[in-house]
C-alpha cells in the first residue's frame, strides 16, 4: 500500500510537469488539444495527490506503525480525530497538505473557467502546475511522507508511535493547519491570474474581476487562520500571549500585510485605471510571502520555538523563490507599457491618497516586520554579530502603524474621490472627532494614563462613529423612499452595494479587535507558590488553592489545583488548573483554565509543584478586553460573507465593465 | 509638480519617522546572541548587554521554589547558572536535557533571564527508533 501511495505521488509529479509543458506549447504553438490535455491533467494530479493522501490518512487512522511519518506523529490511544490531524504534525505529512490544498484550488479554477478566458487559461495552469511541482518535488524526493521504518532489508514495525505533539492536542489545532494554508495556498489563483494577463498582454483588468472573489475568500482564510493561531496560542501557551512576534508568526502575518494592501489597492485600479503595476507586485508579493513564510517555519533560518526541525529543504525553496521573483520581474518589466495608470493624484486629501496612505503604511509594517525577523541574518552578515529584536521592538514600531491605520479606516472610506472640500470634511469629521476627544478625556480623568490605550480607545470611537454614520445615512435615506423601518432599511443598504458595506463590517471587526489589543497594556500577573487554604491576591480577585488531585487517563497522567475565587467576599468562581504529563511523549503540558468575561478573563495556570517544600506554584493573570478579540473576529466573518454575496444593484462601474468585455474577447497575443 | 512634492514630503515624514522609531528601537531591545564561552570571557562588559545564550539544560539542576526557577545550562563543557523570575511560565518543553534559549541579563556568578525559549529537539522531529527503548538504534529510515 505504501508503496502504491509513494507511486500516486511520483505519478502525479510526472503527470504536472505534462501538465505544464503541454500548456505551455499548447498556448506557444496554438494547438487546441495540447491545452485541453494540459488541463485534463490537472485532474489526474488531483486524483493521485487525493489517492495518497487517502492511503495516508487511512494508515494514520489504523494506527500502521511501519510508515516512519505515523510512528514518529501518532500513537494507538490518541481520539480518531488527532489522528487524523497528525496529517499535519510534521513536516512531511504538512507539505501534503500543501500539495493537497493546492490542487484542489487547481482542479477549482480549471473546472470554473475553462470555458471562459480562453487566451489566458493556459498560462494559469501552467502558472499553479509549476507551483505544484515544486511542492511535489518536495514530497517525492527529500520528504516522502511514505517512508517506511526498515530493520536491515525487512519493514518492520514499532509498538506504538511517539504520538502528536502535545501542545497541538487542542481544538483550534484540528483546523488552525489547514485553514491557515487555505489562505495562503489560495493566493496562487490571483497571482496566475495575473501573470497570465501579463504573458498575453491583455488590456484592462480582468484578471481582478475574476479573481476578486478568491482574493476575498483566501483573505477571509489567512485572517481566520492567524486568529485561531492566536486562539490557540492564548489557551495553550500558559501565559495568555496570543501574540509575541515570534518568527514563524510574522511570516504568517507579511502575506496578510500584501493581501489586505491588495484588496484595498485594486479599488483604485477598478475606478481610476491608477496603481496597475503596484497591483501585479502586490498581488506577487503575497504569493511569494506564502511561500516564504513556508520556507521559514520548514529551514530554521530564523531560531523560533514553533518552527519544526531545521532540514536541507531550504535551498529548494531557494531556488524556486529566486527563479519565481526572477521571472515575475522580467515579466512586469516586460510589459510596463501595458500597466500606465490612466489618472493622476490630484490633492492630498481624497480618497486616492487615503489608498495610497493605506498602502504605504501597510507595506511599512510588512517590511519592518520582514527586517525584525530576519534581523538576526542580517545582522550577522554585515557585522558578524547575531543580534535579534524582541517583542519590545516590533510594538514599538508597529503600534504607531496600527494606530495610524485605524485612523485611516475611519477617514479614509468617508473623503471624496479626487479632492475632498474643506466643507465637506467639516460635515463628516467633526461629531465623531469631539467624541473622540470627549472620550479620551473622560478616560484620562477617570484614570487611564497609558498613552496608546487611551488613543486607541479615542480612534475606536472615531472610526466606528464614522462607520455608523455611514450606515444611518444611507438607511435613513432609504427608509424615508421606501417608507420602511431602519432596519430592513440597513438589510436593504447592505444588499445594494454588499461589497462596500460588507467591508465597513470587516472595518467594524478590527475597531473591535483594536478594543481588546489595547486591553493588553492593563495586564495584571503574580507568580505564588502557595500552600493550601491559604488565599493570594491578584487585583480584585481572591484565590486559594483548596486541593490538589492526580488521576490518569488512556492518553495521559494529570494533577490538578482546585481554585477557588471569591470577588468582594463572595463566591465568584471556581477553576481547576492542570497539568498533564503525556504517556507517549512523557512531555510536561499545562491546561490553564479561564474564566471568560466580556470585561476581563481571569487565567490560571498551574506551573510546577516547588522542589523542596513540595507546593503549587500558580500563577495567575488578568488580561482586561481580551474577549473583544475574539468577538471581532466574528465580525470579521459575517462581514466576509456579506463581501462575498453579490449585490443586489449591479456596480456602476461602467468603465471597467467595458474593458473586462474587451479582454474576454481579446485573441492571444503573439 | 507641486503636488509631486506635496506627495513626496508626506510620504517622506511618514517613512521617515517609522525609520527613526525603528532605528532608535534596536539599540534599547536588541539582544546578543553569544555562547556561555563567550559570555564568560566577557568580563565586565557582559553586564551591560542583553544577551541570549543558549545551552542544555543540565540534568537534575532544576529547582523551582516560589516565583523564582534556577537552573544551570551546559555548552560544550563551560556550564552557568541561571535563575529565572520572569512572568511567562517555562514553556513546557523546558526539562532536563532540553535545548533552552535564555535572554536576559549577566548579574554576579548568575544570569538573569526573563525569558526562555526551549525545545525539546528530539520531540519535535524525532529520528523513529530514536525514542523507543530496547534495540531501537537498529531501526533506519527506508523509503
Amino acid at each position: 500500500m505504501e508503496n502504491i501511495g509513494a507511486l500516486a505521488l511520483i505519478l502525479a509529479f510526472c503527470l504536472a510537469i505534462y501538465s505544464f509543458v503541454a500548456s505551455i506549447v499548447g498556448a506557444w504553438k496554438k494547438k487546441p488539444f495540447l491545452i485541453a490535455s494540459g488541463e485534463r491533467a490537472v485532474v489526474a494530479v488531483f486524483a493521485m495527490i487525493t489517492l495518497s493522501v487517502g492511503i495516508l490518512l487511512y494508515a494514520l487512522v489504523t494506527s500502521d506503525f511501519r510508515f516512519a511519518y505515523v510512528a514518529s506523529h501518532s500513537n494507538r490511544d490518541m481520539p480518531v480525530y488527532y489522528k487524523v490531524s497528525s496529517w499535519w504534525g510534521g513536516q512531511e505529512g504538512s507539505l501534503l497538505l500543501w500539495n493537497f490544498v493546492l490542487i484542489c484550488y487547481g482542479l477549482v479554477v480549471v473546472l470554473q473557467n475553462r470555458k471562459k478566458h480562453r487566451p489566458i487559461m493556459p498560462y494559469v495552469t501552467a502558472t499553479l502546475m509549476a507551483t505544484q511541482i515544486f511542492f511535489l518535488v518536495l514530497n517525492v524526493f527529500p520528504a516522502s511522507p511514505f517512508q517506511m521504518l526498515a530493520q536491515g532489508r525487512n519493514i518492520v514495525e514499532v509498538q506504538d508511535g511517539n504520538g502528536l505533539n502535545p501542545l497541538l492536542q487542542y481544538w483550534t489545532m484540528l483546523i488552525h493547519p489547514p485553514i491557515l494554508y487555505m489562505g495562503y495556498v489560495g493566493f496562487v489563483v490571483p497571482f496566475a491570474f495575473a501573470l497570465g494577463s501579463l504573458i498575453v498582454r491583455q488590456p484592462g483588468d480582468s484578471w481582478i474581476h475574476t479573481t476578486r472573489r478568491w482574493a476575498i475568500v483566501t483573505w477571509f482564510f489567512q485572517s481566520t487562520g492567524i486568529l485561531l493561531g492566536a486562539g490557540w496560542s492564548y489557551a495553550v501557551l500558559g501565559w495568555g500571549g496570543y501574540w509575541v512576534w515570534d518568527p514563524v508568526e510574522n511570516v504568517s502575518f507579511l502575506p496578510w500585510l500584501t493581501s489586505t494592501a491588495f484588496l484595498h489597492s485594486v479599488m483604485m485600479q477598478e475606478k481610476k485605471g491608477m496603481m496597475k503595476i503596484w497591483n501585479i507586485v502586490l498581488v506577487a508579493a503575497t504569493f511569494f510571502l506564502c511561500v516564504f513564510g513556508t520556507f521559514m517555519t520548514r529551514s530554521g533560518l530564523v531560531a523560533s520555538v514553533h518552527a519544526f526541525a531545521t532540514s536541507d529543504i531550504g535551498k529548494y525553496f531557494l531556488v524556486f523563490l529566486t527563479a519565481g521573483i526572477a521571472f515575475t520581474i522580467y515579466m512586469i518589466l516586460g510589459r510596463l507599457d501595458y500597466l500606465k495608470s490612466e489618472s493622476e493624484l490630484e490633492s492630498v486629501v481624497s480618497r486616492e491618497s487615503s489608498f495610497l496612505f493605506n498602502n504605504l503604511v501597510l507595506l511599512a509594517c510588512c517590511f519592518a516586520t520582514l527586517w525584525g525577523t530576519l534581523f538576526p541574518v542580517i545582522s550577522e552578515a554585515v557585522s558578524g554579530e547575531k543580534v535579534s529584536v524582541d517583542a519590545p521592538w516590533f510594538n514599538r514600531i508597529n503600534i504607531p502603524i496600527g494606530l495610524f491605520l485605524l485612523f485611516l479606516t475611519g477617514v479614509g472610506p468617508l473623503l471624496a474621490w479626487r479632492r475632498a472640500s474643506a466643507e465637506s470634511i467639516k460635515r463628516n469629521f467633526l461629531a465623531p472627532f469631539l467624541a473622540m476627544l470627549v472620550l479620551m478625556a473622560g478616560l484620562a480623568v477617570a484614570g487611564v494614563q497609558h498613552f496608546f490605550a487611551l488613543t486607541t480607545f479615542g480612534l475606536c470611537l472615531f472610526v466606528a462613529w464614522t462607520i455608523g454614520a455611514e450606515f444611518w445615512k444611507g438607511a435613513g435615506a432609504i427608509a424615508r423612499k421606501e417608507s420602511i423601518g431602519l432596519m430592513p432599511a440597513m438589510v436593504a443598504l447592505t444588499h445594494r452595494n454588499t461589497r462596500r458595506y460588507g467591508g465597513y463590517i470587516i472595518h467594524m471587526a478590527i475597531v473591535v479587535m483594536f478594543i481588546g489589543f489595547a486591553g493588553a497594556a492593563f495586564n495584571k500577573d503574580i507568580t505564588v507558590e502557595v500552600e493550601e487554604g491559604k488565599a493570594f491576591h491578584l487585583g480584585r480577585y481572591e484565590m486559594k488553592v483548596v486541593k490538589v488531585d492526580t488521576g490518569q487517563t488512556d492518553n495521559y497522567v494529570w494533577q490538578n489545583a482546585t481554585v477557588e475565587v471569591k470577588v468582594g467576599g463572595e463566591q465568584y468562581a471556581t477553576l481547576t488548573p492542570e497539568r498533564r504529563i503525556y504517556s507517549q511523549s512523557q512531555q510536561p503540558v499545562g491546561a490553564v483554565k479561564i474564566h471568560r468575561r466580556l470585561n476581563e478573563d481571569l487565567y490560571l495556570n498551574f506551573a510546577a509543584i516547588s522542589s523542596e517544600a513540595q507546593r503549587p506554584i500558580i500563577q495567575a493573570y488578568v488580561f482586561p478586553l481580551v474577549t473583544w478579540i475574539w468577538i471581532g473576529y466574528w465580525v470579521l466573518f459575517v462581514g466576509s460573507i456579506i463581501c462575498l454575496i453579490p449585490s443586489k444593484v449591479k456596480m456602476s462601474y461602467a468603465k471597467t465593465e467595458v474593458v473586462g468585455m474587451a479582454g474576454a474577447n481579446a485573441k492571444v497575443a503573439k | 509638480m507641486q503636488k509631486k512634492i506635496k506627495f513626496g514630503s508626506v510620504i517622506a515624514i511618514v517613512i521617515g519617522v517609522l525609520g527613526w522609531i525603528a532605528y532608535s528601537g534596536v539599540g534599547e531591545t536588541a539582544s546578543y546572541f553569544k555562547t556561555i564561552q563567550e559570555v564568560n570571557a566577557m568580563g565586565p562588559e557582559a553586564k551591560d548587554k542583553k544577551l541570549r545564550v543558549g545551552g542544555y539544560v543540565v540534568p537534575g539542576s532544576i529547582k523551582r521554589s516560589g516565583n523564582q526557577v534556577d537552573f544551570a545550562i551546559d555548552y560544550h563543557n563551560h556550564k552557568m547558572q541561571v535563575r529565572y523570575t520572569g512572568n511567562e511560565p517555562l514553556p513546557d518543553t523546558f526539562k532536563d536535557g532540553s535545548e533552552a534559549l535564555i535572554d536576559g541579563r549577566m548579574g554576579d556568578q548568575v544570569f538573569h533571564a526573563t525569558k526562555v525559549a526551549a525545545k525539546c529537539a528530539s520531540k519535535y522531529e524525532a529520528k523513529p527508533g530514536q525514542n523507543y527503548k530496547g534495540n531501537a538504534s537498529t531501526y533506519d529510515k527506508k523509503s
